[in-house]
């Protein structure tokens, strides 16, 4: 089973290389943004209930990254579609392999591409004078959540790939994380966002990740914003896990 | 038949052909509303989401009296244009990769009328988002523009599309893949965002302000912009449309030369 798992995530990750079209934006994307948001905006960390931080940068590294791994949950799903639509999936089903291995190994490969990502944007932040305040034990916290969350937003893409069947509506879902997106804590403090991303953002799991991410980066590691955060992260992972392999089970009496 | 009635057929005939390559873009909706749909609503949400986020940064000096949902609608509408030209520059490419571009060439029209075609349905494709994010603009009680400003505001946003729709015509012939889908998408990204977009100028950050200041897309969202936050003037609508003329210029003549280099 293990075996299996890692020559699927293997091939899965050498699959997203050699597509650099579906790997591209969640790095291209997230960081013109980001840039985008920190130049233009900057002056709003002056607004009378912002939290204390050394600049705006600091602030939005974390709205950056929950982006980026958002879309790193559809290029899963894509990936998943075409290889449905090309026949690969077909004949992955008919061969004498577990068929959770076919949801995890996608999945494994999803976490590691989300380690990626994390370090990535970590890094630019550092190299454009952001700091971690939180140190080598908040960077790791920071991995940690950002790899369950990854995870998550895979099963959610692979979920998405296993009842449509092609990329083209995966691909039709990216408005729909622009709006779980805004709808979330990501990008500015929960207290400054108008309605009705305000009301919106408290029950979107999407805003204690987002801010599980960004507490080590502005300040030093508490306890309480990052249990929340896995929590959040390790639910949307398991629940959309889940729904992935019942997904499964659908497309397996379909076929 | 005499030498103006040929030209008249002649003009005709090209027409026929911008206007049925038109017809392909736009009928795109249908075939592919997968990958069409985003493109349409992408704006709005976008607008809308930003609005949400952001919309207290209209308390920051500088702003004045214009609200921040107000201020962003006329980013929304240059966006459409960056999505639909990035869009049909991917179009381009995805055409290139199946051979019907290659068709394409083979019919008896000439090369430059191939390239009105393509360049026009992004123009007109535009209108679909900016239509959409208007109404819902106007739905959550943004200002509205006036008839010359939503007029002065479209031709601008029409413009702005056909030049973005050429850069991606461009990118499209010289590398052939839909894989440079990224590289179109980002272009349009930073010609519009990098601008006074979320902010009035003086509120950028230094390097911002910089780049907002030589990119030519800057007069060009101070044009759509004024009729939503003030009066429309000549003064802010020139220097729009010279902006226009030079991008459409430029990337048009790139996208003509890498047309000829592609047949050839």
């Amino acid at each position: 089973m293990t075996r299996v798992v890692l020559a699927l995530a293997r091939r899965a990750i050498r699959g997203n290389l050699r597509r650099p079209q579906y790997l591209a934006p969640l790095v291209i994307f997230p960081t013109l943004f980001l840039a985008v948001n920190v130049g233009g905006l900057t002056e709003t960390t002056s607004l009378e209930g912002f939290p204390e931080v050394r600049g705006f940068l600091d602030f939005q590294l974390a709205g950056a990254l929950t982006q980026s791994l958002l879309l790193g949950g559809v290029s899963t799903g894509i990936a998943c579609a075409l290889e449905i639509e090309g026949g690969f999936f077909d004949r992955l089903v008919a061969s004498p392999i577990p068929r959770v291995a076919i949801v995890l190994g996608r999945l494994v490969a999803t976490g590691l591409i989300a380690a990626v990502q994390v370090l990535l944007f970590l890094a630019l932040g550092l190299a454009f004078g952001a700091e971690i305040v939180g140190g080598v034990l908040g960077g790791l916290v920071v991995l940690v959540i950002g790899v369950v969350a990854g995870i998550g937003f895979g099963a959610i893409g692979q979920t998405i790939a296993l009842r449509a069947k092609n990329a083209s509506t995966v691909q039709g879902i990216f408005p729909l994380v622009l709006v779980i997106l805004f709808a979330s804590s990501a990008f500015f403090p929960r207290a400054l966002l108008s309605a009705p991303a305000d009301t919106i953002s408290r029950f979107n799991p999407l805003s204690y990740v987002a801010e599980a991410l960004r507490d080590p980066i502005i300040s030093t590691v508490s306890l309480a914003p990052s249990i929340e955060g896995l929590a959040a992260a390790a639910g949307i992972a398991l629940a959309a896990t889940g729904l992935s392999a019942v997904a499964l089970r659908g497309r397996l009496r379909d076929a | 038949m005499t030498r103006p009635a040929l030209r008249r057929a002649g003009v005709s005939r090209q027409l026929a052909v911008v206007g049925a390559l038109v017809r392909r873009a736009l009928n795109e909706l249908s075939r592919v509303p997968g990958a069409a749909i985003p493109g349409v609503i992408a704006p709005t949400i976008f607008v809308i989401g930003l609005a949400s986020v952001f919309g207290q940064a209209d308390r920051l000096a500088g702003f004045g009296t214009v609200d921040f949902q107000t201020f962003i609608v006329p980013v929304g509408f240059l966006q459409a244009a960056g999505f639909t030209g990035a869009a049909t520059g991917v179009n381009l490419a995805r055409d290139i990769e199946r051979g019907w571009f290659d068709r394409l060439l083979l019919c008896p029209a000439p090369r430059l009328t191939v390239l009105a075609g393509v360049v026009a349905s992004a123009s007109l494709r535009c209108l679909l988002p900016v239509g959409f994010l208007f109404v819902v603009a106007m739905a959550i009680g943004v200002r509205f523009p006036g008839v010359d400003g939503l007029l002065v505001a479209l031709v601008l946003t029409m413009g702005l599309a056909a030049a973005i729709a050429c850069f991606a015509v461009t990118v499209a012939l010289r590398l052939r893949t839909q894989q440079a889908a990224p590289l179109m998408q980002s272009g349009s990204f930073v010609g519009v965002l990098f601008t006074p977009a979320y902010a009035p100028k003086e509120l950028l950050a230094g390097w911002l302000e910089t780049i907002a200041t030589v990119n030519p897309v800057t007069p060009v969202l101070a044009g759509v912009r004024q009729g939503f936050v003030g009066d429309v003037t000549w003064g802010e609508t020139w220097p729009g449309l010279l902006a226009l003329t030079g991008l459409i210029g430029v990337f048009g003549a790139l996208a003509v030369r890498g047309l000829h280099r592609y047949s050839s």
